[in-house]
Protein backbone atom coordinates (compact mmCIF):
# COMPACT_ATOMS: atom_id res chain seq x y z
CA UNK A 1 0.00 0.00 0.00
CA UNK A 2 1.48 3.57 -0.44
CA UNK A 3 1.29 5.55 2.33
CA UNK A 4 0.52 8.43 1.32
CA UNK A 5 -2.76 6.88 0.15
CA UNK A 6 -4.71 8.76 3.05
CA UNK A 7 -3.47 12.33 1.80
CA UNK A 8 -4.54 11.36 -2.05
CA UNK A 9 -7.93 9.23 -0.96
CA UNK A 10 -9.29 12.74 0.49
CA UNK A 11 -8.69 14.77 -3.00
CA UNK A 12 -9.82 11.48 -5.26
CA UNK A 13 -13.16 11.34 -6.51
CA UNK A 14 -14.98 8.47 -5.99
CA UNK A 15 -18.15 8.65 -8.21
CA UNK A 16 -16.09 8.20 -11.67
CA UNK A 17 -17.20 5.82 -13.83
CA UNK A 18 -14.93 2.34 -15.25
CA UNK A 19 -12.89 4.33 -17.68
CA UNK A 20 -11.48 1.74 -20.24
CA UNK A 21 -9.07 2.22 -22.63
CA UNK A 22 -10.95 2.63 -26.41
CA UNK A 23 -14.22 3.95 -24.49
CA UNK A 24 -15.52 7.02 -26.31
CA UNK A 25 -16.49 9.64 -23.42
CA UNK A 26 -17.50 13.00 -22.87
CA UNK A 27 -15.65 15.24 -20.29
CA UNK A 28 -17.47 17.82 -19.03
CA UNK A 29 -14.64 20.51 -18.05
CA UNK A 30 -15.47 23.88 -15.97
CA UNK A 31 -13.92 26.69 -18.15
CA UNK A 32 -13.93 30.01 -15.87
CA UNK A 33 -13.96 33.49 -18.03
CA UNK A 34 -13.65 35.97 -15.67
CA UNK A 35 -16.10 35.81 -12.85
CA UNK A 36 -18.61 33.13 -15.25
CA UNK A 37 -18.27 29.79 -15.02
CA UNK A 38 -19.06 27.60 -17.99
CA UNK A 39 -19.01 23.80 -18.89
CA UNK A 40 -17.57 22.43 -21.78
CA UNK A 41 -17.58 19.08 -23.38
CA UNK A 42 -14.57 17.61 -25.40
CA UNK A 43 -15.96 14.03 -26.70
CA UNK A 44 -13.51 11.54 -28.15
CA UNK A 45 -11.99 8.40 -27.55
CA UNK A 46 -9.23 7.45 -24.56
CA UNK A 47 -6.34 6.52 -26.01
CA UNK A 48 -4.39 6.23 -22.61
CA UNK A 49 -4.17 6.52 -19.02
CA UNK A 50 -1.39 6.82 -16.92
CA UNK A 51 -0.12 7.63 -13.32
CA UNK A 52 -2.29 6.19 -10.59
CA UNK A 53 -4.24 7.71 -7.38
CA UNK A 54 -4.88 10.99 -7.39
CA UNK A 55 -2.70 12.13 -10.45
CA UNK A 56 -4.13 9.77 -12.79
CA UNK A 57 -4.99 11.28 -16.15
CA UNK A 58 -6.51 10.29 -19.16
CA UNK A 59 -5.77 11.46 -23.01
CA UNK A 60 -8.72 12.30 -25.03
CA UNK A 61 -8.50 12.07 -28.88
CA UNK A 62 -10.86 13.29 -31.11
CA UNK A 63 -10.68 14.70 -34.85
CA UNK A 64 -11.70 18.15 -35.15
CA UNK A 65 -12.73 20.03 -38.95
CA UNK A 66 -9.78 17.57 -40.62
CA UNK A 67 -7.35 17.75 -37.32
CA UNK A 68 -6.41 15.63 -34.82
CA UNK A 69 -6.78 16.88 -31.37
CA UNK A 70 -5.77 15.28 -28.19
CA UNK A 71 -6.47 16.90 -24.27
CA UNK A 72 -5.24 15.24 -21.14
CA UNK A 73 -6.97 15.47 -18.53
CA UNK A 74 -6.25 15.08 -14.93
CA UNK A 75 -9.42 13.06 -13.57
CA UNK A 76 -9.39 13.84 -10.31
CA UNK A 77 -9.57 17.57 -10.72
CA UNK A 78 -11.96 19.90 -9.81
CA UNK A 79 -11.56 21.17 -13.28
CA UNK A 80 -13.03 18.35 -14.58
CA UNK A 81 -16.65 18.24 -13.76
CA UNK A 82 -17.93 14.68 -15.03
CA UNK A 83 -17.15 12.63 -17.19
CA UNK A 84 -19.79 9.76 -19.37
CA UNK A 85 -19.07 6.94 -20.95
CA UNK A 86 -20.80 6.33 -24.21
CA UNK A 87 -19.52 3.74 -25.95
CA UNK A 88 -16.70 0.57 -25.68
CA UNK A 89 -14.46 -0.79 -28.22
CA UNK A 90 -12.54 -3.65 -28.55
CA UNK A 91 -8.96 -3.24 -28.36
CA UNK A 92 -5.72 -4.56 -27.80
CA UNK A 93 -3.46 -2.38 -26.90
CA UNK A 94 -3.14 -0.09 -23.56
CA UNK A 95 -2.10 2.68 -25.57
CA UNK A 96 -3.70 3.51 -28.73
CA UNK A 97 -0.89 5.97 -30.25
CA UNK A 98 -1.55 3.78 -33.25
CA UNK A 99 -4.72 5.93 -34.24
CA UNK A 100 -2.33 9.15 -34.76
CA UNK A 101 -1.20 7.37 -37.59
CA UNK A 102 -4.42 6.77 -39.07
CA UNK A 103 -7.53 9.04 -40.55
CA UNK A 104 -11.01 8.25 -41.71
CA UNK A 105 -12.24 4.62 -41.93
CA UNK A 106 -8.84 3.52 -40.73
CA UNK A 107 -9.16 5.37 -37.32
CA UNK A 108 -12.38 3.56 -36.44
CA UNK A 109 -12.62 0.91 -33.28
CA UNK A 110 -15.18 -1.88 -33.02
CA UNK A 111 -17.66 -1.66 -30.92
CA UNK A 112 -18.81 -4.07 -28.18
CA UNK A 113 -21.34 -3.71 -25.71
CA UNK A 114 -20.77 -4.47 -22.15
CA UNK B 1 7.20 26.00 22.47
CA UNK B 2 10.05 25.43 20.76
CA UNK B 3 11.17 26.61 17.33
CA UNK B 4 11.00 23.42 15.66
CA UNK B 5 10.44 19.39 15.37
CA UNK B 6 11.97 16.41 13.76
CA UNK B 7 10.37 14.92 11.45
CA UNK B 8 10.62 11.82 8.64
CA UNK B 9 10.34 12.45 5.18
CA UNK B 10 7.35 10.35 4.03
CA UNK B 11 6.83 10.95 0.41
CA UNK B 12 5.71 13.47 -2.47
CA UNK B 13 2.35 13.77 -4.16
CA UNK B 14 -0.21 16.51 -5.07
CA UNK B 15 -3.43 17.99 -4.35
CA UNK B 16 -6.06 20.55 -5.91
CA UNK B 17 -6.60 23.86 -4.56
CA UNK B 18 -9.96 25.30 -4.99
CA UNK B 19 -9.31 26.49 -8.24
CA UNK B 20 -8.25 23.37 -9.69
CA UNK B 21 -4.39 24.14 -9.28
CA UNK B 22 -2.10 21.27 -8.43
CA UNK B 23 -0.55 21.60 -5.60
CA UNK B 24 3.37 19.37 -5.11
CA UNK B 25 3.49 18.61 -1.65
CA UNK B 26 6.15 16.51 0.59
CA UNK B 27 4.58 14.81 3.72
CA UNK B 28 6.11 14.54 6.60
CA UNK B 29 5.62 12.99 9.82
CA UNK B 30 6.51 15.55 12.08
CA UNK B 31 6.93 14.44 15.73
CA UNK B 32 6.04 13.66 18.17
CA UNK B 33 9.10 14.53 20.18
CA UNK B 34 9.91 14.22 23.80
CA UNK B 35 11.70 16.99 25.72
CA UNK B 36 15.32 15.30 26.87
CA UNK B 37 17.33 17.90 28.33
CA UNK B 38 17.38 21.67 28.77
CA UNK B 39 20.44 23.98 28.00
CA UNK B 40 20.41 26.95 30.55
CA UNK B 41 22.49 30.36 30.05
CA UNK B 42 23.85 29.39 33.40
CA UNK B 43 25.27 25.84 33.00
CA UNK B 44 25.61 25.84 28.64
CA UNK B 45 25.83 29.66 27.71
CA UNK B 46 22.96 29.42 25.98
CA UNK B 47 19.17 28.34 25.90
CA UNK B 48 17.96 25.18 23.61
CA UNK B 49 15.55 22.26 24.30
CA UNK B 50 16.65 19.09 23.19
CA UNK B 51 14.21 16.61 21.89
CA UNK B 52 13.96 12.95 20.82
CA UNK B 53 11.89 12.00 17.81
CA UNK B 54 9.24 9.37 18.71
CA UNK B 55 9.09 6.86 16.22
CA UNK B 56 6.25 4.20 16.61
CA UNK B 57 7.73 0.43 15.71
CA UNK B 58 11.19 1.26 16.02
CA UNK B 59 13.52 -0.24 18.49
CA UNK B 60 16.66 1.63 19.64
CA UNK B 61 19.42 -1.09 19.48
CA UNK B 62 22.78 -0.16 20.61
CA UNK B 63 22.58 2.76 23.22
CA UNK B 64 25.61 3.55 24.96
CA UNK B 65 25.73 3.65 28.46
CA UNK B 66 26.64 7.12 28.39
CA UNK B 67 23.71 7.78 26.64
CA UNK B 68 21.62 5.35 28.28
CA UNK B 69 21.91 7.81 31.64
CA UNK B 70 21.23 10.72 29.48
CA UNK B 71 18.08 9.17 28.67
CA UNK B 72 17.54 8.47 32.48
CA UNK B 73 18.25 11.55 33.99
CA UNK B 74 15.04 13.15 31.42
CA UNK B 75 13.51 10.07 32.68
CA UNK B 76 12.47 8.80 28.61
CA UNK B 77 13.22 5.73 27.08
CA UNK B 78 15.63 6.37 24.14
CA UNK B 79 15.32 7.69 21.17
CA UNK B 80 17.84 7.49 17.81
CA UNK B 81 17.36 10.83 17.05
CA UNK B 82 18.17 13.92 18.77
CA UNK B 83 18.48 17.73 18.00
CA UNK B 84 18.36 20.80 19.84
CA UNK B 85 15.48 23.76 19.05
CA UNK B 86 15.53 27.01 20.17
CA UNK B 87 12.43 27.77 23.00
CA UNK B 88 9.81 30.23 22.01
CA UNK B 89 8.29 30.33 25.42
CA UNK B 90 10.56 30.44 28.87
CA UNK B 91 12.51 27.49 29.81
CA UNK B 92 10.33 26.49 32.98
CA UNK B 93 7.47 26.34 31.29
CA UNK B 94 9.11 23.24 29.29
CA UNK B 95 9.50 19.90 31.33
CA UNK B 96 11.65 16.75 31.23
CA UNK B 97 9.85 14.33 29.29
CA UNK B 98 7.08 16.50 27.81
CA UNK B 99 5.84 15.31 24.44
CA UNK B 100 5.62 17.32 21.70
CA UNK B 101 3.14 17.05 19.05
CA UNK B 102 3.31 19.48 15.98
CA UNK B 103 0.01 21.02 16.16
CA UNK B 104 1.46 23.13 19.31
CA UNK B 105 3.91 24.91 16.70
CA UNK B 106 2.78 25.11 13.39
CA UNK B 107 -0.35 26.00 11.89
CA UNK B 108 -2.25 26.04 8.45
CA UNK B 109 -0.67 28.20 6.02
CA UNK B 110 2.70 29.18 8.34
CA UNK B 111 5.78 28.90 5.85
CA UNK B 112 8.88 26.68 7.67
CA UNK B 113 12.20 25.86 6.79
CA UNK B 114 13.38 22.49 6.60
CA UNK B 115 16.59 21.01 6.93
CA UNK B 116 17.85 17.64 5.62
CA UNK B 117 20.53 15.72 3.85
CA UNK B 118 20.32 15.83 0.13
CA UNK B 119 20.44 12.29 -1.70
CA UNK B 120 24.02 11.73 -2.97
CA UNK B 121 24.59 12.10 -6.59
CA UNK B 122 28.42 10.55 -6.47
CA UNK B 123 31.64 11.69 -8.01
CA UNK B 124 30.23 14.45 -10.59
CA UNK B 125 31.74 16.39 -13.06
CA UNK B 126 31.41 20.66 -13.55
CA UNK B 127 28.73 20.86 -15.62
CA UNK B 128 26.38 19.08 -13.32
CA UNK B 129 27.86 19.72 -9.99
CA UNK B 130 28.16 23.64 -10.45
CA UNK B 131 26.66 24.50 -13.33
CA UNK B 132 29.10 24.89 -16.17
CA UNK B 133 27.83 25.73 -19.74
CA UNK B 134 30.24 23.53 -21.11
CA UNK B 135 31.51 23.20 -24.96
CA UNK B 136 29.45 22.44 -28.16
CA UNK B 137 28.29 18.69 -28.64
CA UNK B 138 29.03 18.65 -32.31
CA UNK B 139 29.84 20.81 -35.56
CA UNK B 140 33.48 19.44 -34.69
CA UNK B 141 33.89 21.00 -31.35
CA UNK B 142 36.33 18.61 -29.35
CA UNK B 143 35.35 20.50 -25.73
CA UNK B 144 32.39 19.31 -24.48
CA UNK B 145 31.77 18.61 -20.73
CA UNK B 146 35.12 19.40 -19.31
CA UNK B 147 35.80 22.67 -16.94
CA UNK B 148 38.67 24.61 -19.49
CA UNK B 149 41.02 26.77 -17.72
CA UNK B 150 41.41 26.22 -14.55
CA UNK B 151 43.71 29.62 -13.72
CA UNK B 152 46.48 31.47 -14.92
CA UNK B 153 50.17 29.87 -15.88
CA UNK B 154 53.53 31.71 -14.34
CA UNK B 155 51.71 34.11 -12.19
CA UNK B 156 50.21 32.13 -9.30
CA UNK B 157 51.53 28.90 -10.55
CA UNK B 158 48.97 27.02 -8.77
CA UNK B 159 45.19 27.10 -8.39
CA UNK B 160 43.57 28.92 -6.33
CA UNK B 161 41.71 27.09 -3.62
CA UNK B 162 37.79 27.00 -3.76
CA UNK B 163 38.08 26.74 -7.94
CA UNK B 164 35.16 24.58 -8.65
CA UNK B 165 35.73 21.64 -9.75
CA UNK B 166 35.02 18.00 -10.42
CA UNK B 167 33.79 16.01 -7.60
CA UNK B 168 31.84 14.36 -4.94
CA UNK B 169 28.25 15.73 -4.89
CA UNK B 170 25.40 15.45 -2.60
CA UNK B 171 25.40 14.18 0.65
CA UNK B 172 25.25 17.39 2.55
CA UNK B 173 23.00 19.05 4.68
CA UNK B 174 20.55 21.67 2.65
CA UNK B 175 18.19 23.69 4.28
CA UNK B 176 14.87 24.64 1.90
CA UNK B 177 13.08 27.79 3.34
CA UNK B 178 10.20 29.15 2.91
CA UNK B 179 8.02 26.19 2.15
CA UNK B 180 4.24 26.79 3.01
CA UNK B 181 1.89 24.28 5.40
CA UNK B 182 -0.58 23.09 3.23
CA UNK B 183 -1.60 20.62 5.13
CA UNK B 184 -2.38 18.45 8.88
CA UNK B 185 -3.00 15.42 10.12
CA UNK B 186 -2.93 15.69 13.49
CA UNK B 187 -4.12 12.08 14.42
CA UNK B 188 -1.31 10.46 11.74
CA UNK B 189 1.12 13.45 13.22
CA UNK B 190 1.63 14.26 9.29
CA UNK B 191 2.06 18.03 7.66
CA UNK B 192 2.00 18.77 3.96
CA UNK B 193 4.49 21.14 3.11
CA UNK B 194 3.98 22.53 -0.68
CA UNK B 195 7.21 21.76 -2.49
CA UNK B 196 10.07 19.55 -2.37
CA UNK B 197 12.37 18.69 0.69
CA UNK B 198 15.66 17.44 0.64
CA UNK B 199 16.77 13.88 1.16
CA UNK B 200 15.36 10.13 0.39
CA UNK B 201 11.43 9.34 1.57
CA UNK B 202 12.46 8.37 5.09
CA UNK B 203 15.03 10.56 5.97
CA UNK B 204 15.25 12.45 8.73
CA UNK B 205 14.62 16.05 8.38
CA UNK B 206 14.27 18.93 10.91
CA UNK B 207 11.50 21.60 10.54
CA UNK B 208 11.73 25.23 11.95
CA UNK B 209 9.53 28.07 11.90
CA UNK B 210 10.30 30.64 9.43
CA UNK B 211 13.79 32.77 10.09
Amino acid sequence: MNPLDFVEKEYMKEDLPQLRIGDTVRVHVKIKEGEKERIQVFEGVLIAKKHGGVRETITVRKTSSGYGVERIFPIHSPVVDKIEVKRHAKVRRAKLYYLRNLRGKAARLKEVRR
Amino acid sequence: MIEGLIGKKIGMTQIFDKDGKVIPVTAIKLGPCVVVQKRTVEKDGYEAVQVGFLEENKKVKKVTKPMMGHFKKAGVAPVKILKEFKPLVSLNDIKLGEKITFDKIFQINEKVDVTGRSKGKGFQGVMKRHGFHGGRATHGSMFHRAPGSIGASAYPSRVIKGKRMPGHMGDEKVTVKNLEVVGMYPDRNVVLLKGAVPGYSGSYVFVRKKK
